[in-house]
C-alpha cells in the first residue's frame, strides 16, 4: 500500500516536471530562435521565415559586425540613446516618486487623500489615450528629438508613488521623531535617515522603472523623429521594412538589446519579481 | 503644533521651505506638476479637440459633437471589435490558466518550481518589438516558417496567419499569453502563500477532493488577486497597440484585421492629421475603460472591501 502510493506520487511528480519543462521551453523558444537566426544571413529569413533549419556552415558573426559598421553605426547611436534615456528616467523617477510616496505615507496634510486619489486616477487611464494631446504639447515645449522629451511626461511614475507609499507606511515613525530631536530638518530626515531605510524599495523600483524605460516604445516612436535620436525598440522597428534590406542587422540588434535585461535578471531574480508585481494587492 | 511653531521662520524663503507644514507640499510638488502639465491639461485639450475640426494649423473650427457622430463608421467599429475580441480572449486565457498552474507549482508534489517560475517570467522582460520579431517571422506565410512547417508536417496546408482575421487574432492572443502568463502566475503564487494550510487540512478531513478544495477554498481566497488581474487585463487589452504595430509594420494592417482602437487613434491623428476625430475616439475609449473597470469593481465588490 505504502509502496504503491509512493509510486503514484512519483508518477505525478514526474508528469508535472515534464509538463512544466515543456511549458518553460515554449516560453524560452523566442529567445532561442532570435539568437539562432542572428547568426544566419538575413536573406534566409525573408525567404523562409523563422525556422528550425540549422546549417552551421552558414553560421557567422557577420551580422554582429554589421551593427558597428553598417549605416554609419546608427545602431550604436540607438544603444547610447537607450542607455542615456533609461539612466535619466530611472534616476529621476526613483527620486521624485519616492519623495511623493514618502510624503503621502508619513505626513498628515490638507489634500493628502485627494492627492492619493489623483494618483490612482492617473494609474487607471491608459497613456495611449493621451498620445495626441501630448504630441501637441511636445510641439509647444520643443521636446521632439530631445532626450528629456522621450521621458519627461512619464518621469513621475504613478506605480512608483504607489509602491513607495505602501513601503513607507510600514516604516518606524520614532526614527523621524529622533531625527527631529537631533536637529534634523524634514529634508534631512528623508535624505539621511529614511532614504537609506527604503533601500529594498529602491531596488525593486529601479528594476521596474529601468525595464519600462528600456523597453518603452510608443512614446519614443512619436517624439523621436531623427534617425540618430531613436531608441533601440523604435530603431529596430524601423528596420522592419517590407523589402527586408536591413534584416541582417535586425536579429543581431534585437539580441544585443535584450541581453542586458536578461543578464541583470539572472542575478537579481527576487528584486525583479518584486518590482514587476509591485502594483499587486497583497492577497 | 508647538514644534512647528518653533521652527517656523516665515520671514525667509528658507524658513518657509523648512517649516514642517510646508514640507509635504514641497515633496508632492513633482506629482502636482506632472499631473497638471502631462495629465490634466492633455485631457482638457483632448476634450477641446474632440469638438473641433482641425485642418492644418490655422483653420480650427468648433463643430460640437460632429466628430462623435462621425465615429459611427466601419473603421471605428472594426477597431472596436478587434480590441474587444482581443480583450475577451486574453482574459479568458490569462485569468484561469495561470491560477491552475500556480496551484500545481505550489503543490508539495512539484520539484524545481522556481526554475519554471523564472523561465515563464522571462517573456515579460522583453520589449514588445523584440518579441514581436519572433511572432512575426514564426507565423510568417512561408511553408518553411516555424508554425507553418509544423502544420505542414502534420499534413495541413500552410496558413497565412497575418493576412486573415482569425489568424491575426490568434497571433495577437498567443503573443499576449506568452508575455503575461508568468507574471500572472507569480501574482497568484504569492496570493496562494497567504492561505493557511489548516483550511485545506480540515477540508481534507471532511473528505473534500482536490477540485472541491480548489473551487471552495482557493478561488474565494485569491479573489482580490483575480480582481486585480482582471483590472490590469481590461486596461492592457483596451490599450493594446505596440504588439499590432510591430506585427503589421505600422498602425495599419491588411484589411484592418489587427488595427486596434489605439491604432485607429494613431492613424487618424498622426497619419491623417484628423485630430478632432482621433480625440473623440480617445475619449470614447477612455469612457469605456473606466466604465468597464467601475462595473467590474462594483460586481466583484472590491469597493465594499476597501471601505
Amino acid at each position: 500500500m505504502a509502496v504503491q502510493s509512493k509510486t503514484k506520487t512519483n508518477l505525478i511528480t514526474a508528469s508535472i516536471i515534464i509538463f512544466f519543462s515543456i511549458l518553460s521551453l515554449i516560453a524560452l523558444m523566442p529567445f532561442v530562435f532570435l539568437t539562432l537566426s542572428s547568426f544566419k544571413p538575413g536573406v534566409e529569413m525573408i525567404q523562409n521565415g523563422l525556422n528550425l533549419r540549422l546549417d552551421f556552415e552558414n553560421f557567422s558573426l557577420t551580422n554582429y559586425g554589421y551593427l558597428f559598421t553598417q549605416r554609419e553605426g546608427v545602431y550604436l547611436h540607438w544603444y547610447k540613446n537607450s542607455i542615456i534615456i533609461t539612466a535619466l528616467q530611472t534616476g529621476g523617477g526613483l527620486l521624485l516618486s519616492s519623495m511623493v510616496g514618502y510624503a503621502l505615507a508619513l505626513y498628515k496634510f490638507r489634500g493628502r487623500n485627494l492627492t492619493f486619489i489623483l494618483v490612482l486616477v492617473v494609474m487607471m487611464v491608459p497613456v495611449e489615450i493621451l498620445l495626441l494631446p501630448l504630441y501637441k504639447l511636445s510641439i509647444a515645449l520643443k521636446m521632439f528629438n530631445t532626450y528629456h522629451g522621450a521621458f519627461l511626461p512619464f518621469l513621475v511614475s504613478m506605480t512608483g508613488i504607489f509602491f513607495f507609499r505602501q513601503y513607507a507606511i510600514g516604516m518606524p515613525k520614532e526614527l523621524m521623531e529622533a531625527g527631529r530631536i537631533d536637529g534634523c530638518t524634514e529634508y534631512g530626515i528623508f535624505f539621511k535617515i529614511m532614504m537609506p531605510l527604503m533601500k529594498p524599495a529602491y531596488g525593486a523600483m529601479t528594476i521596474l522603472l529601468a525595464m519600462g524605460s528600456w523597453n518603452s516604445f510608443v512614446w519614443p516612436l512619436i517624439v523621436m523623429r531623427e534617425n540618430v535620436m531613436l531608441t533601440l525598440p523604435v530603431g529596430l522597428q524601423t528596420m522592419l521594412t517590407p523589402y527586408g534590406n536591413n534584416y541582417d542587422m535586425l536579429m543581431s540588434g534585437a539580441v544585443l538589446a535584450v541581453l542586458p535585461i536578461m543578464i541583470v535578471f539572472l542575478f537579481n531574480q527576487k528584486s525583479f519579481i518584486a518590482g514587476m508585481t509591485a502594483g499587486s494587492v497583497k492577497g | 503644533m508647538s514644534a512647528a511653531n518653533k521652527t517656523l521662520r516665515p520671514k525667509t524663503i528658507k524658513g518657509i521651505l523648512t517649516a514642517r507644514g510646508v514640507f509635504p507640499y514641497v515633496f508632492i510638488l513633482p506629482f502636482i506638476l506632472s499631473f497638471l502639465i502631462f495629465f490634466l491639461y492633455p485631457i482638457i485639450s483632448t476634450v477641446e479637440m474632440s469638438m473641433q475640426s482641425i485642418k492644418g494649423f490655422d483653420t480650427i473650427e468648433f463643430i460640437g459633437l460632429k466628430n462623435y457622430r462621425n465615429l459611427f463608421n466601419r473603421q471605428f467599429f472594426n477597431a472596436l471589435s478587434v480590441t474587444a475580441r482581443y480583450t475577451f480572449w486574453t482574459i479568458l486565457i490569462l485569468i484561469p490558466i495561470p491560477l491552475v498552474l500556480a496551484n500545481i507549482l505550489n503543490s508539495h508534489l512539484t520539484k524545481g518550481g522556481n526554475i519554471y517560475k523564472s523561465a515563464l517570467f522571462m517573456p515579460a522582460l522583453t520589449s514588445v518589438v523584440m518579441a514581436g520579431l519572433f511572432f512575426k517571422f514564426a507565423f510568417a506565410e512561408q511553408p518553411t516558417a516555424l508554425i507553418n512547417s509544423i502544420i505542414v508536417s502534420l499534413g495541413g496546408e500552410p496558413y497565412r496567419f497575418l493576412y486573415t482575421k482569425t489568424g491575426a487574432m490568434i497571433v495577437l492572443v498567443l503573443f499576449c499569453t506568452w508575455k503575461w502568463m508568468g507574471v500572472n502566475l507569480i501574482y497568484y503564487m504569492s496570493a496562494l502563500k497567504s492561505i493557511p494550510a489548516e483550511i485545506y487540512e480540515s477540508a481534507e478531513i471532511d473528505g473534500a477532493n482536490s477540485i472541491q478544495k480548489f473551487l471552495n477554498i482557493t478561488v474565494p481566497s485569491v479573489k482580490p488577486t483575480i480582481i486585480y488581474v482582471l483590472t490590469i487585463s481590461v486596461y492592457g487589452g483596451f490599450a493594446m497597440f505596440a504588439e499590432s504595430f510591430t506585427l503589421f509594420n505600422g498602425a495599419r494592417s491588411p484589411g484592418d484585421i489587427g488595427t486596434t482602437l489605439v491604432g485607429f487613434i494613431y492613424n487618424q491623428g498622426l497619419n491623417q492629421n484628423n485630430f478632432g476625430l482621433a480625440s473623440a475616439a480617445g475619449l470614447v475609449l477612455l469612457g469605456m475603460v473606466l466604465t468597464i473597470n467601475v462595473i467590474q469593481l462594483l460586481i466583484t465588490g472590491a469597493f465594499r472591501k476597501e471601505a
